[in-house]
C-alpha cells in the first residue's frame, strides 16, 4: 500500500485507502481464505499406503490429512501461502517407499515429505530422506526414530512410540488388573517391541512377565497355544494383529469360557473394525491401550468434537456417510496433529522454500510445549528436541457393550524415559 | 566385435552416458533400476536359459542384503569385505538350495524354492534381536563409504550401479554365448536329450542355481549398500514373483531382456500411479495384453522377428 510521510507519523493517501477498502471488499468475499503476497503453495509431499497391509490405515490418514490440510488453509495457510497435499501410494512398501521420496523432492518439488505410518517403510525411506536433506515427518509410533537408527531429518512430533506408549501402561496393568502377566504377541518385531518394553515397565511395578507366547505370522489358528499360558496368570496382555485376530479372539473366548484372567490388549488389534463384530463378544469387560479414545467421552474436549467434524468422524468412531466404515482413531489424529506442527514450525523459522529446509529441522527441535487444543486434539504433548520423538497422555479403555469407555488417561510423565540420542548433533 | 557384443557394449555406453544428461529424479531411478536389473539377470541365468522356474529367488537377494548388513552393523566389518561377505552368503545358499531343490523337478521344484524362501522370511523374524525382524535396519551414510568416496551421493551411487551392472550384463553375455551356457540351453530344450548326449545335467543344473543365486546376492547386497536399508520385505514372496515378471516382459532367455523388462516395470507403476490410484489395474491388464500379444517378451518378440541374433 502507498504510503506518505508527515510529521514522523506513517499516514496513507485517500487513493490508497479506497484502493485498500477496495482489496479487502475482493478479499472478503473470496470464499475461505487470504493469502499472502506469494500464493505458491508449499507443497507436501504425503507417502500414503493406498495399497498393501497398510491400506486401512492409509485411507483414514488420507482423510484426516486432507481436513487438516483444509483447516489450515482455510485459516490462512502456512506463513500465507496455501498447504498442497501431494499424495503417492507407496505399496506400504519400503522400496517404493524410498522411490516416493526421491519423487517429492525431484520431480514434485515438495518442501517435506510426510505421513508414513509403517516403520519398514519408515526405516526403508528415511536415508534418502537424509541424502535428499528432504524433512520428513513420520506418523509411524515406532521407537525408531528415538532410538537413534535414523537421521537429523527424520522427525516424529505428532504421536508417541511404542516404548512409551506400553512404559506407560505398566503402572495401571499392575495396579489394577494383576502383577503375573502372560503376554501373547506375534512374532515379528512389532511383538518383540512390546516383549521387551513391557516386560522391563512391568518389572519396575513389582509385577512380572509369566509368560511370553511368541505366535508366528502365518498362523491362522491359535488353538494349540492357549493351553502355554500358566495357571498362575492374572492378566493375558495380547498384540495379535492382522486379519486373524478375530479368530484369535473367538479361540481365546472358547479357550476360557466365563473364567478367564483379566486380559489387556493394544487396540491396534483391532483399528478400523466394529467392536461389535460377531466374535468379539468375549472381549466385553477386557481393557484396551488407546492413542485416542475411539468412542466420544461423556467429558469430551471442544478440541475433539471440533477434530472429530472436520474429519467426518462419528461418535462411534466410524464414517458419518458409513457406520460401517471404522476409522483408526488411535493413531490418525496424529496426521493432523504432524501437520499443525509443520505450520507452526515453517512460520517459526519463516520458511520461504527448499533452502530454509534445515531452518524448519531447527525450529521443530526447540519446540517443546504443545499445550491441547484444536492444533493437539488428542491431548498434550512434550517434545524432545534432541530425540525428535513426542510424548503425550494414552488412554486405557474398557470394552463395554460394543463400545469402549475411557478408565484411566496416563500422565506425560508416565511415558517419558532417557534419551538415547541426540540428533542435534549431526549436520544437517 | 559381433553384433551381440556390441549391441551389449552399446548399452552400457549408453547408460554411462545418461548418467551426464538425466534429470535428478530419473538419474536416481536409473540406478536403483540397474541394482534391480542385476537381480533379474541373475534370475534370467536360471529361468530363462536352463528352464529352472523357481518361486523362491528373494532369499538369495535377502541372503546378499542380510550378509552384507549383518556384518557392517554387528560385526563392523568394512564395506568391500562386507559386500564380498554378502555375495559368498548367498552363493552358500544357493549351494545347499540346489544341492536339496534339484532332488526335485517342475512343480516340486517351485513348491521347494518356494518353501526354503518363506523359511528364510521366517527366521529372518524369528531372529529379531539380530535381524531387526520386519522393520530391518538403516545403514548409516558413515558406513557406506570406500575410499574417500561417498556411495550414497548419487554420481558415485550411479557408478557403483552401472559398474555392477556392466559386469553382470557381460559375465551373463561371455556365459550364454559360452559351451556351457550352451548345455544349460539344451537342458532347457530337452533334459533327457541332453543327458542321453553325455552331459552331467545335474552338475550344470547346479552350476546354474548357484551363478544365479550369487548374482542375485550381488544385486541385494549392492541394494542395502547403495540405498542404506536392510529389510524382511525383501525376503518375501513378491520379491520372487518380481524377478520372474521382469524377464517374462522383458524377454525369458535374452541378455538383455531383463533389464528392458526392469526399466518397464518401474515406469509403467510410476507413470499410472500418476494416473490414477487404481494404477494396479492398469499395471494387470498392460501385463495381460503383453502375454497376449508378446507372449515372449519384448526383446524375445524382437528376436522372432528379425533380430535372431540377439542372445
Amino acid at each position: 500500500m502507498a504510503q506518505q510521510k508527515t510529521d514522523g507519523l506513517i499516514a496513507p493517501t485517500r487513493r490508497a485507502v479506497l484502493k485498500g477498502v477496495a482489496a479487502t471488499g475482493l478479499a472478503t468475499a473470496m470464499p475461505g481464505h487470504l493469502y499472502g503476497a506469494t500464493d505458491e503453495p508449499i507443497r507436501v509431499g504425503f507417502q500414503v499406503h493406498r495399497t498393501g497391509i497398510g491400506a486401512s490405515y492409509g485411507r483414514w490418514y488420507d482423510r484426516t490429512t486432507t481436513a487438516a490440510a483444509r483447516v489450515i488453509n482455510e485459516a490462512g495457510g502456512i506463513n500465507g501461502r496455501p498447504l498442497e497435499i501431494i499424495a503417492e501410494d507407496d505399496g506400504t512398501d519400503p522400496k517404493r517407499g524410498a522411490e516416493v521420496l526421491e519423487k517429492f523432492a525431484n520431480q514434485h518439488n515438495c518442501d517435506i515429505a510426510y505421513g508414513t505410518l509403517f516403520s519398514h517403510v519408515v526405516i526403508g525411506s528415511a536415508p534418502r530422506a537424509a541424502e535428499l536433506k528432504l524433512p520428513y515427518f513420520v506418523v509411524s509410533e515406532g521407537h525408531h526414530v528415538a532410538s537413534g537408527m535414523l537421521n537429523r531429518y527424520t522427525l516424529q512430533p505428532g504421536i508417541t512410540d511404542v516404548k512409551s506408549q506400553v512404559q506407560a501402561m505398566a503402572p495401571f496393568v499392575a495396579a489394577n488388573l494383576g502383577k503375573k502377566v502372560t503376554m501373547i504377541y506375534p512374532d515379528f518385531a512389532f511383538g518383540h517391541n512390546h516383549r521387551d518394553f513391557f516386560g522391563d515397565a512391568i518389572e519396575k511395578e513389582g509385577g512380572q512377565v509369566v509368560a511370553k507366547i511368541a505366535i508366528p505370522p502365518t498362523e491362522t489358528s491359535f488353538t494349540r497355544y492357549f493351553p502355554q499360558i500358566p495357571r498362575e496368570t492374572e492378566v493375558i496382555y495380547h498384540v495379535m494383529v492382522g486379519p486373524a485376530v478375530l479368530t484369535f479372539v473367538k479361540e481365546m473366548g472358547e479357550f476360557f469360557g466365563p473364567s478367564s484372567p483379566e486380559i489387556f490388549g493394544f487396540i491396534d488389534s483391532l483399528e478400523a473394525v466394529d467392536l461389535a463384530t460377531p466374535g468379539l463378544e468375549f472381549l466385553d469387560g477386557s481393557f484396551f491401550w488407546e492413542g485416542h479414545p475411539r468412542y466420544a467421552q461423556p467429558d469430551q474436549t471442544e478440541y475433539d468434537k471440533f477434530y472429530r467434524e472436520q474429519v467426518g468422524v462419528d461418535e462411534n468412531g466410524a464414517s458419518v456417510d458409513d457406520p460401517r466404515d471404522v476409522s483408526t482413531y488411535s493413531h490418525m489424529f496424529a496426521c493432523w496433529e504432524t501437520l499443525h506442527v509443520i505450520k507452526d514450525g515453517m512460520e517459526a523459522a519463516g520458511y520461504k522454500g527448499p533452502q530454509d529446509r534445515a531452518a524448519l529441522i531447527e525450529a521443530v527441535e526447540a519446540m517443546t510445549d504443545m499445550p491441547e487444543s484444536r492444533a493437539h486434539p488428542q491431548g498434550p504433548k512434550i517434545f524432545n528436541g534432541k530425540t525428535h520423538q513426542v510424548f503425550g497422555v494414552q488412554y486405557i479403555s474398557q470394552v463395554n457393550g460394543g463400545r469402549l469407555d475411557v478408565k484411566h488417561v496416563t500422565s506425560i510423565e508416565d511415558g517419558l524415559y532417557p534419551d538415547e540420542v541426540d540428533y542435534t548433533t549431526q549436520p544437517l | 566385435m559381433s553384433r551381440a557384443v556390441g549391441l551389449h557394449l552399446g548399452v552400457i555406453a549408453a547408460l554411462l552416458a545418461l548418467q551426464f544428461v538425466l534429470p535428478a529424479y530419473h538419474h536416481g531411478v536409473l540406478a536403483r533400476v540397474m541394482v534391480m536389473a542385476v537381480f533379474a539377470m541373475g534370475y534370467n541365468v536360471m529361468f530363462g536359459y536352463t528352464g529352472l522356474l523357481s518361486l523362491g529367488h528373494a532369499m538369495f537377494f535377502a541372503a546378499g542384503m542380510y550378509g552384507m548388513g549383518l556384518a557392517m552393523k554387528q560385526w563392523d566389518v568394512p564395506l568391500v569385505p562386507a559386500f564380498l561377505l554378502g555375495i559368498a552368503a548367498a552363493f552358500l545358499l544357493a549351494l545347499v538350495v540346489g544341492v536339496l531343490a534339484l532332488r526335485t523337478a517342475g512343480v516340486a521344484f517351485m513348491i521347494v524354492t518356494l518353501m526354503f524362501s518363506q523359511s528364510l522370511f521366517l527366521a529372518i523374524l524369528h531372529f529379531g534381536a539380530i535381524t531387526r525382524g520386519d522393520e530391518g535396519f538403516a545403514l548409516a551414510r558413515s558406513l557406506r563409504q570406500v575410499a574417500g568416496l561417498d556411495l550414497a551421493a548419487p554420481a558415485t551411487r550411479y557408478f557403483a550401479a552401472w559398474g555392477l551392472f556392466s559386469v553382470v550384463l557381460l559375465g551373463t553375455l561371455a556365459l550364454v554365448r559360452s559351451r556351457r551356457g550352451r548345455v544349460l540351453v539344451a537342458i532347457r530344450e530337452n533334459e533327457e536329450r541332453t543327458r542321453m548326449l553325455g552331459y552331467d545335467v545335474w552338475r550344470h543344473k547346479l552350476m546354474a542355481v548357484v551363478v544365479s543365486g550369487t548374482i542375485c546376492g550381488a544385486a541385494g547386497a549392492a541394494y542395502g549398500v547403495l540405498f542404506g536399508y536392510v529389510g524382511a520385505s525383501f525376503s518375501q514372496v513378491p520379491y520372487s514373483i518380481f524377478p520372474l515378471l521382469w524377464v517374462l516382459l522383458g524377454g525369458a532367455g535374452t541378455v538383455i531382456g531383463p533389464f528392458v523388462g526392469t526399466l518397464f516395470m518401474f515406469y509403467l507403476i510410476d507413470l499410472s500411479s500418476g494416473l490414477t490410484d487404481a494404477y494396479m489395474l492398469v499395471v494387470g491388464v498392460a501385463l495381460v495384453l503383453l502375454t497376449l500379444f508378446l507372449p515372449r517378451g519384448l526383446m524375445g518378440s524382437l528376436r522372432d522377428r528379425g533380430m535372431k541374433w540377439l542372445p
